[in-house]
């Protein structure tokens, strides 16, 4: 059997057994709070290892491991900021939004503001947040499939986009929260199983000797030392110091992105209490933590036994590097047979993370659309709970079908900037206007609004004048290296990654639109600070 | 409990007690100091990954070097923050916030 009849028997099964999960959830799917929250029912370690499962995505697993691979040390630096920016989900946000929201990040924002303009604003930044995330992951499973299988026409690109794009629909309509859940923490298992596996056998073959690894890595990329060292992606010499500032905006946008990802805050409310979300997030931090450094052995034993040279010419970006080193490390060990079967089931395991994270988004983007922008703007409260679970299934097929479509558009164009310009915007937008709603007593509508449309704002308009989109030259090959051709060039902002201005701004906005406006909403403040701090009046979890 | 008038004096109330103004003061006490050390130690880390270059290529035993120890390091203080804060919370924090919530009758 080839790997890639394995690879799709193996995903086949991962499919059939999420989709019985899926609707065995929809079985207990009763209320809104079932759809939206999950019954704000599981286990701490369950909300962990779905956190794991939300947001280990497929540029971590496959992207992290093909820079390091690539790239070496430089990979290393995103595993960091994806990590130690748990902590301000762990410190600041997680307890204080359980106790305070009920569905959405808007919930949290709109509590003691005029809530027309603060669900829009908070609306908007949603979906977009979520869209970019979700382009991204789009266009990865249509590139995946091209290299994993061989299959690299348009066409075959395009139905894997419609095949994830309807999966997701699918797990979101009929499971909604409960049934996304489930497939985040069955993708968790099988990639923290996978990646341990591929770990194990590689260190096995270096005796456990990490010195050994590293030093075999540093001699077959071809780079000697320097693979073990900062600079050779990010802020390298010839960048100057331009490229340096990129990589401390790069770092702050990771650092302070999460705990402004939609997908990743409305995690919080499918547990009991804030004690609950807590300790999962204390999970999702040790599973995470771990991936990471797996990762870290991925990236370098692909170096070291595959070689760097032929990563690259598999794909300029690195990113079967794991793929790749999962079918030469089963092969040095099992022979060929185990090389197969290594490789089919890296394979599958790389599509069950897509399909997980895709879910995620699909379900906060909905969410959003149904209980912010439909329930409480345009209907101003007066609808049902049925009403509002109906719109969010109508909005899940809506999202899914314009990713489908734009993922099928932007299949050609080089779209690995977006999952960073989310965590940008996230950064940029969310997060100020989250940190302020809980901290500021003075905070109000105006404050919201001008944080969330200024971060997000100037976080898209900078990117659009950075070398990302125009100017940033040609490859080797004659390839535009920017998302537009190379004949055009419109840019103006040196770095790539807008979090060094973006993030401040988007705090300054916060700010200002606060003191220039005379609205005063401290009375409410002290409702907010009692709930989030003791729980008082928190939504409870739904008894079943 | 609603978020009707009558319900918002409750939270007045007891924003006005002495059990949870210790309850702020002990969150905010213990977790913005934090927060700026653990962002202030990460900017640090990676401000010398771009600018620190010749430091973090320091080879301290065999092909480890410091560029790799900083960022295990990083991993290594993540991990024991996450747990002190949950010691934390649920040996000082909890306990008043359950006591809280005990006296309004919830």
């Amino acid at each position: 059997m080839s790997h890639q009849t394995l690879a799709i028997l193996l995903f086949l099964l991962f499919v059939g057994a999420t989709l019985v999960l899926t609707i065995r959830a929809s079985r207990q799917t009763k209320d809104a709070a079932d759809f939206y929250a999950g019954g704000r029912s599981f286990s701490a370690a369950q909300n962990g290892l779905a956190i794991g499962g939300d947001y280990m995505s497929a540029a971590s697993f496959l992207g992290i491991a093909g820079i390091i691979a690539l790239s070496g040390y430089d990979g290393f630096l995103y595993s960091i900021g994806f990590l130690v920016a748990w902590l301000v989900a762990l410190l600041l946000v997680a307890e204080l939004m359980r106790n305070s929201g009920k569905y959405t990040m808007a919930d949290v924002l709109a509590f003691r503001m005029r809530p027309t303009p603060v669900r829009t604003a908070a609306g908007v930044s949603t979906i977009v947040v979520s869209i970019f995330y979700l382009l991204a992951q789009m266009v990865g499973a249509g590139a995946l499939v091209a290299l994993l299988f061989g299959l690299t026409s348009e066409a075959a690109k395009a139905l894997t986009i419609v095949g994830v794009g309807i999966l997701m629909i699918v797990y979101v309509v009929v499971g909604g929260m409960k049934g996304t859940t489930w497939v985040q923490i069955v993708k968790a298992v099988l990639l923290m199983g996978g990646a341990t596996l591929i770990t194990l056998l590689v260190l096995g073959k270096y005796g456990f000797n990490v010195s050994n690894l590293l030093g075999d890595a540093a001699a077959q990329s071809g780079k000697g030392d320097a693979f073990l060292e900062p600079g050779l992606k990010y802020g390298t010499d010839a960048q100057g110091v331009a490229g340096k500032l990129d990589l401390i905006s790069l770092g702050l946008a990771l650092v302070l992105g999460t705990a402004g990802l939609p997908h990743i805050l409305i995690r919080f409310y499918t547990v009991p209490t804030a004690r609950d979300a807590r300790k999962s997030v204390l999970w999702g931090i040790g599973i995470i933590g771990v991936f990471y450094l797996l990762t870290l052995i991925l990236g370098f034993g692909a170096a070291a036994l595959v070689g760097s040279k032929k990563i690259a010419e598999s794909n300029a970006a690195g990113n079967t590097a794991a793929p790749l080193l999962a079918e030469r490390i089963g092969e040095i060990i099992f022979g060929s047979v185990g090389g197969t079967i290594l490789l089919a089931f890296i394979a599958a395991v790389a599509f069950a993370t897509i399909l997980a994270v895709v879910a995620g988004l699909t379900l906060a983007s909905s969410s959003s659309v149904a209980h912010d922008l439909y329930a409480h703007v345009i209907r101003k409260g007066d609808v049902t709970e049925r009403e509002e679970v109906r719109v969010a299934k109508i909005s899940a097929f809506v999202i899914g079908a314009v990713a489908i479509v734009l993922g099928i558009f932007a299949q050609r164009l080089n779209v690995a900037f977006l999952v960073a310009l989310a965590f940008a915007v996230a950064a940029s937008g969310n997060l100020p206007a989250i940190i302020y709603s809980l901290f500021w007593k003075r905070f109000n509508t105006a404050g919201a609004v001008a944080a969330i449309y200024g971060g997000l704002g100037s976080a898209v308009l900078l990117v659009f004048f950075s070398p990302v989109v125009s100017g940033k030259g040609v490859d080797a090959s004659g390839k535009s290296l920017s998302l537009f051709p190379a004949s055009v060039d419109f840019s103006w902002f040196p770095l790539e990654n807008p979090g060094l201005v973006s993030i401040p701004l988007g705090f300054l906005f916060g700010y200002l639109g606060t003191i220039l406006s005379k609205e005063h909403r401290e009375s409410k403040y002290a409702e907010m600070e009692v709930r989030s701090l003791t729980g008082l009046g928190a939504e409870k979890a739904t008894p079943h | 409990m609603s978020t009707a008038p009558e319900g918002l004096s409750v939270y007045e109330e007891v924003r006005s007690t002495p059990d949870f103004v210790e309850l702020r003061h002990k969150f905010r006490s213990f977790v913005f100091p934090l927060t700026v050390a653990f962002l202030a130690w990460y900017l640090l880390y990676v401000v010398m990954s771009g600018f620190a270059r010749d430091f973090m290529a320091i080879q301290l035993l065999g092909n480890i070097n410091v560029a790799l120890v900083f960022g295990l390091l990083q991993f290594v203080s993540t991990f024991a923050i996450a747990y002190f804060y949950a010691r934390y919370a649920g040996a000082k924090l909890d306990p008043i916030a359950a006591k809280i919530r005990e006296e309004v009758g919830e």
